[in-house]
């Protein structure tokens, strides 16, 4: 996905955005997010809901288990109205979010309490119910994994940049290669095997939750942030090795430096400032997609979050929290990006809003 | 992410791959089992007999398991798995013995003082309840409660997922709503089943059937307090009858079951409640799950799927004391779809049990210790119906096939030149893919072309146990696994091959066998009451099948499972498929 139109070519001298046109450019942005996440859903809710459908498969079956005859077949399309049409089914979903909704055949009703994000048959729980266990682990994850690597990988990246071609700098790059061509389930599995197996220098908790402690969970992500961070880094470290070296050699970095600015000032106020445009840009996509649940790295550790529940609904076709799921992740992505947009104009005078 | 050179990536990558090897391998070297702590009882120690039998009381007992129940809820599941573990905190009227092997397959009295008295028709079952049996807020547990539990079956718009046999067997047309929509008072509507008293029920059968007390102890039979039915959500939070109750249930992430102190020991003659606590973690890394297995953070698998490979290899080499070689009563078959051509004609069907390399699915499958023995029968060692019988010679052939006779059969079925077949494999059973591919390859040599589709597993009930979705795709063979309900020909064999069980979805007569004769040995071993009797009508069942090559096993499913060193009362019970039975593990120390 694109960043958006946020970015425009500097214009030199223009008037600095107001507040109002801020505000005008956020409403704009956010109507957009909501248009795009709507699209995701209704993508989503089509290949779930109707494919099969349209493959001649009754999905009622899916909500049934074992044992399903005819009329318990047609009851359950009846409480989930799946013979509407799907516009009509997509529209109940959507009003499910704000006001709730009542699945009922007769006089069995099943409530789901707003936010509804549609009612899991397989744990008898509302969707919403899962996705609020599932998000602060995979918030603290991406947080955690996500500072490690940003400072991890930037530092690397300009300390080799500046050292570029001494020892550090190939030490660090061949570290990064690695980095960037293991995959998670491989540094995982090694790193229980030293850290927890043979060390015991982690405990890792069964399973997460808000009612345990905060040594809990900092003994049980602690893995999970250095593995997930180490893929990352690598890559940052890479991308701000490049990113620098092409910066120092511009004609405004000599110019700073025949003023007579000392060297980290040239550094920090002028060459990084620039590096992180692009830098932000990755990241703004990769913090969204993680917030939308690291399946791999939630597997391997196996924390409760939204890319284990993810898993555990794909394989048990657990219609309703998959969709549940794609739409956590669809909104982490579009906010991450809406942010990064906005932080542009933070970091990069030149950016405008409007 | 970056390109690097893929010659440079492949040279970095098995650098690393090397020093992490190096790594984990020097510090993790086997030293015998569980790490020191303690040794296993022996290979096979479980297996017709107890391992490291104790009457010792506490402790915790912490199982992994990668699959979650399929619901906690007595009346709603079907796994195996579950049904095990469900004896933890549900009892029924009538349950399995506490022993190993075949001998746990033996109904004894659980909530009832003695098995039914069944009346001289065949068609009463009369139970008495014993004295002090009591749910866990500590309220005597009455017949009614009984009579409850089991009018739940029939809310099968709510109730859903969990077997009704007991509900096709009193009440064949459906007559009974269910307790949701009953209107009499007391909601105990059901006119099949009479309480007269607190102590006492009787069930009245419309029609004679020798495994009615087999239903009852599925934990589909199990009581339910009205006042605590919470109906779809009861699996959230199960009202205990059992020695534990729930402390904590997070569906696919942990279950905690701690003592019910309302239980007594002496209203109980099957359950040892030995732990002070059961602790279940789900958790989705296979081979994470059987390091920790081996490590001794756990101690067995709920699932009880057997090892993964990796895992099985080192239990093998490392903690051969801690294994036990489990017979899991799953047959793995294909079976011969009827209705498409050229199946409809037995020659060749029979062409295609000549053609297969019994052998060799066995070692795509992972070989005898892991994949099982290879089939004849279409019904496994433990239930009564199998034979030694071998009409295509698969046993004396030791597997291997027979491409004369198969070509033989080809030209019988005037197909002398072969012919093409679809067959289907589900993608997320372990090994499954491979072994159509195996088949695949073999009967390309008898000129029987097939192409392998796969499909997820969870799609099964919608196509391949459709029909008419099976006749759009054009498939002709599915291969799959089956493994009893409740052990007798009835609880195995009747959804595989009796007709009238054929379904427009959730269909298990796969092979869409229509055959009045099979259908005739059914209602006839049914209405037997006397076991040995019906086992012989379902070994001329089992001959049937095999005469007409109907649908073709080829493996009795065995795996490689984990007993952690310190269990105690370790058993495989055939009750539930080979699995050890739960209710009586127990722990060897305090922890």
């Amino acid at each position: 996905m694109a960043p958006g139109g946020g970015r425009g070519p500097p214009q030199g001298g223009s008037a600095p955005a107001g507040p109002r046109t801020v505000l005008a450019y956020l409403i704009r942005r956010l109507i957009a997010v909501i248009i795009m996440v709507l699209v995701v859903l209704l993508a989503t809710f089509t290949v779930f809901f109707m494919l099969p459908k349209w493959a001649g498969q009754d999905i009622a079956v899916l909500f049934a288990g074992k044992a399903s005859g005819a009329e318990q077949l047609e009851g359950i399309r009846t409480k989930l109205g799946l013979d509407d049409p799907l516009l009509v089914q997509f529209w109940d979903f959507v009003k499910g979010i704000p006001m709730g909704r009542d699945y009922a055949n007769g006089s069995d009703v099943t409530h789901c309490p707003a936010p509804c994000f549609g009612y899991s048959f397989r744990t008898e729980a509302p969707v919403w119910e899962t996705l609020k266990d599932a998000l602060p682990v995979t918030g603290a994850l991406a947080l955690g994994a996500c500072v490690l690597w940003l400072a991890g990988g930037v530092a690397t990246g300009v300390v080799s940049a500046l050292k570029r071609g001494s020892v550090w700098d190939r030490a660090a790059m061949t570290t990064a290669l690695g980095g960037v061509s293991l995959p998670v389930f491989f540094t995982g599995m090694i790193a229980m095997g030293v850290f927890v197996h043979n060390l015991g220098w982690v405990k890792i908790a069964d399973s997460l939750s808000t009612d345990d402690s905060i040594d809990v969970w900092f003994q049980t992500l602690i893995l999970p942030w250095i593995v997930l961070a180490f893929l990352n880094a690598a890559m940052y470290a890479r991308l701000t090795r490049a990113t620098m070296l092409e910066i120092l050699g511009e004609d405004y970095i000599r110019t700073a430096r025949s003023k007579g600015l000392n060297e980290s000032a040239v550094i920090r106020r002028h060459a990084l400032r620039s590096a992180m445009t692009p830098i932000l840009t990755v990241f703004g996509l990769d913090l969204g997609v993680l917030m939308g649940g690291a399946v791999l790295t939630e597997s391997t550790f196996n924390l409760p979050g939204l890319g284990l529940e993810a898993v555990r609904a794909i394989s048990s076709k657990d219609l309703p929290v998959i969709l549940g799921v794609t739409l956590c992740a669809a909104l982490a992505i579009a906010i991450a990006n809406l942010v990064v947009d906005l932080l542009y104009a933070v970091i990069d005078p030149r950016v405008r809003l409007g | 992410m970056p390109t690097v050179s893929s010659k440079r990536r492949l040279t970095a990558g098995a650098a690393l791959v090397v020093a992490a090897l190096v790594t984990t391998t020097a510090c993790g070297g086997g030293d015998g089992d569980g790490d020191g702590k303690g040794k296993g009882a022996g290979y096979n120690a479980a297996l017709n007999k107890v391992a490291n039998p104790s009457k010792k009381a506490g402790g915790t007992l912490r199982m992994v398991g990668k699959q979650d129940l399929d619901s906690a809820d007595p009346q709603r599941a079907y796994y195996g798995m579950s049904w095990d573990f469900m004896r933890f905190y549900t009892r029924q009227l009538v349950s399995y013995d506490t022993k190993p092997g075949k001998a746990g397959t033996k109904l004894v009295p659980d909530l009832a003082e003695s098995t039914a008295k069944i009346s001289d028709d065949g068609k009463t079952y009369t139970y008495k309840l014993r004295d002090g049996v009591t749910w866990e807020d500590g309220s005597p547990l009455t017949s009614k409660d009984v009579k409850y539990g089991i009018e739940r079956i029939w809310a099968t718009d709510t109730i859903t997922g969990g077997p009704q046999y007991v509900m096709k067997a009193l009440d064949p047309k459906g007559e009974y709503k269910g307790p949701y929509k009953d209107t009499s008072k007391d909601k105990l509507g059901l006119k099949a089943i009479e309480t007269p008293d607190d102590k006492t029920i009787i069930f009245k059968l419309p029609k004679r059937n020798g495994d009615f007390e087999q239903f009852l102890a599925m934990p589909s039979g199990s009581p339910v307090k009205a006042a605590k039915d919470t109906k779809a959500k009861y699996t959230q939070r199960p009202f205990s009858a059992g020695p534990y109750k729930f402390q904590q249930y997070k569906p696919g992430k942990k279950i905690i079951l701690v003592r019910n102190d309302k239980w007594k020991k002496d209203s109980d003659p099957i359950r040892a409640a030995l732990p002070d606590k059961i602790d279940v973690t789900i958790s989705a890394n296979l081979e994470e799950n059987d390091k920790r297995l081996m490590a001794g953070d756990y101690d067995v698998d709920l699932n009880g799927t057997g090892m993964t490979q990796s895992g099985r290899v080192t239990a093998i080499q490392d903690h051969r004391g801690s294994i036990d070689n489990m017979h899991t009563s799953f047959v793995r078959y294909v079976a011969l779809i009827h209705t498409a051509k050229p199946f409809d004609n037995v020659h060749c069907r029979k062409a295609v049990f000549y053609g297969t390399d019994f052998a060799a699915l066995q070692q795509t499958r992972g070989g005898k210790l892991a994949a099982g023995d290879i089939a004849n029968s279409t019904f496994p060692k433990a239930i009564p119906g199998y034979s030694d019988y071998d009409p295509y010679g698969v046993i004396e052939r030791k597997g291997k096939p027979d491409p004369a006779k198969a070509k033989d059969e080809l030209k019988k079925c005037n197909k002398p030149d072969g012919f093409s077949a679809k067959i289907t494999a589900r993608n997320n059973n372990p090994g499954e893919e491979d072994t159509a591919e195996a088949l695949q390859a073999q009967l390309k040599k008898v000129n029987i072309n097939l192409s392998v589709e796969t499909l997820d597993g969870a799609d099964s009930s919608s196509i391949t146990g459709s029909p008419s979705v099976v006749k759009k795709r054009g498939y002709s063979m599915q291969m799959s696994g089956w493994g009893p309900d409740f052990p007798s020909g009835q609880g195995y064999a009747q959804p595989l091959f009796d007709s009238r069980f054929l379904a427009e979805t959730g269909n298990y007569n796969e092979s869409q066998i229509k055959d009045k004769k099979i259908d005739g040995l059914f209602d006839k071993a049914i209405a037997e009451t006397d076991p040995v009797k019906a086992g012989e009508i379902y070994k001329s069942l089992d001959k049937r099948i095999l005469d007409q090559a109907d649908w073709m096993p080829f493996l009795y499913e065995k795996n490689i499972t984990w007993r952690g060193p310190r269990l105690t009362n370790a058993y495989m019970s055939d009750a539930y498929n080979g699995r050890y039975d739960y209710v009586s593990l127990g722990v060897n120390d305090k922890k």
